[in-house]
């Protein structure tokens, strides 16, 4: 019996070095790791944080509510906004990041941490310091009318040397109604773009 | 109570064991946005689409994707009367600045385009050694950059050609079907500036989604659907030579 006493300094040993185990393990994982399964939960709210640019159609809308009922009344009814315009934003400087605790720290010295994503203001935020820039019609409307096989049949198509022959297309059509004539008094594409 | 120091020397490691599970505490709570009550995916309807670009473009800009790397791009495809199961494919820079001009012939020709198609069952997810790409229980694919080690491995693994390795961050990257955008009641970047109307955001979970009647009241197939792989990408009048 007194040599069993080697047996149990030896199991305490193994107890130790396991508890030192899950004391490190605890601090390398991440705390969310297998929140909702093998992964990092958290990285799904970190997804969800990067910044929009697209504004979508609705935001443009409540400011140009103008232009919104000129498109419904015309082929481009469904054509949103940004389609054309693009996202109107611009980049702001990135902030000093938080520099997380010492283990974090030790990490990132081994393994840089991705660059954030720069800040973004739109012109939906501030319209004043945002400004568009006039899309060329005869490279935006190009892009979709120009006259190709392999575009639905059912789809309006032109040929754009024989077309207009290098005229702006806004000369005839207004993009936001396009047919000729059918809305004279549709607002006209202008909207402050200079 | 007496605890001796060999206690001592047991109960503080235990202790601060469970202290880090006590401070992991419960899900963080988002209070406009229940993972639960969604499903997304993603309808595309192939006699729509005119090959404009408008939506590689869009998904360039909205999304920082490096040039030459596409998490969308479209392909056009050109079946030929003398051979039908080898198409002729071209995809000129991801489609970005559309297509050249096709003459009519007396073949086909079509528009497809392609994206994650945030797979049920995604092979890209099983590869991963570290547990850095997952599904989300709202069913989208994500890449976690902060834990990623850049390995490539589901890379490969994607049927689709759907991941690319980022030039400067090192990491996997992919079609997060604008998950930033979507969980704040937006579209897709790639939606928003289609404007044919070619694709359209689909929550499989929300009875009141329009994707509903669309699956109910037309046929619809998936990219490689031998391949198990339970895509969300739902594609209506897919022609059966895309690959």
């Amino acid at each position: 019996m007194k040599d069993a006493g080697h047996l149990f300094r030896f199991a305490g040993l193994f107890v130790v070095a396991f508890l030192v185990f899950l004391v490190v393990r605890g601090y390398v994982v991440p705390k969310t790791f297998g929140q909702y399964g093998h992964y990092r939960g958290a990285a799904i709210g970190e997804i969800a944080q990067r910044p929009v640019k697209f504004s979508g159609h609705e935001t443009c809308e409540s400011c140009h509510s103008d232009i919104a009922d000129t498109k419904t009344k015309g082929a481009h009814a469904h054509v949103n906004c940004e389609a054309c315009h693009g996202a109107l934003f611009q980049r702001m400087p990135a902030p000093a990041q938080p520099k997380g605790n010492l283990y974090e720290r030790f990490v990132a010295l081994i393994v840089p941490p991705p660059p954030p994503d720069a800040p973004i203001l739109r012109h939906a935020d501030d319209p004043a310091s945002v400004t568009p820039t006039k899309p060329d019609t005869l490279v935006l409307c190009a892009r979709c009318h120009t006259a190709s096989a392999a575009k639905p049949k059912g789809f309006p198509q032109v040929d754009p040397t024989q077309h207009m022959g290098g005229v702006p297309c806004e000369t005839c059509h207004n993009p936001h109604s396009p047919a000729m004539g059918s809305d004279a008094t549709a607002s006209p594409a202008t909207g402050g773009a200079k | 109570m007496n605890i001796s120091r060999r206690y001592m020397m047991i109960l503080l490691p235990a202790a601060a064991v469970a202290w880090k599970y006590v401070e992991a505490g419960t899900p963080e709570a988002s209070p406009n946005y229940q993972m639960s009550e969604h499903w997304w995916g993603m309808l595309i309807n192939i006699p729509k689409c005119i090959g404009c670009g408008n939506c590689v473009r869009a998904c360039q800009t909205e999304n920082d994707v490096p040039d030459g790397n596409f998490r969308t791009w479209v392909e056009r495809y050109h079946v030929t009367d003398t051979n039908m199961t080898s198409p002729e494919v071209i995809s000129p820079d991801g489609g970005k600045e559309g297509f050249p001009v096709a003459e009519e012939d007396a073949g086909k020709y079509f528009f497809v385009p392609k994206m994650c198609n945030h797979c049920a069952d995604s092979p890209c997810t099983q590869v991963c050694p570290v547990g850095a790409t997952f599904i989300s229980p709202d069913g989208v694919v994500l890449v976690d950059q902060k834990y990623c080690l850049g390995c490539g491995y589901c890379v490969q693994a994607c049927p689709y050609g759907c991941r690319y390795l980022h030039p400067t961050k090192h990491v996997a990257d992919k079609c997060t079907l604008c998950y930033h955008r979507i969980t704040q009641g937006l579209t897709t970047a790639c939606c928003e500036a289609c404007p044919t109307g070619a694709r359209q955001l689909a929550d499989l979970k929300n009875p009141n989604d329009p994707i509903h009647e669309f699956l109910k009241t037309h046929p619809v197939q998936v990219l490689k659907p031998q391949m198990a792989t339970g895509a969300k990408a739902y594609y209506f009048g897919l022609d059966g030579s895309v690959r």
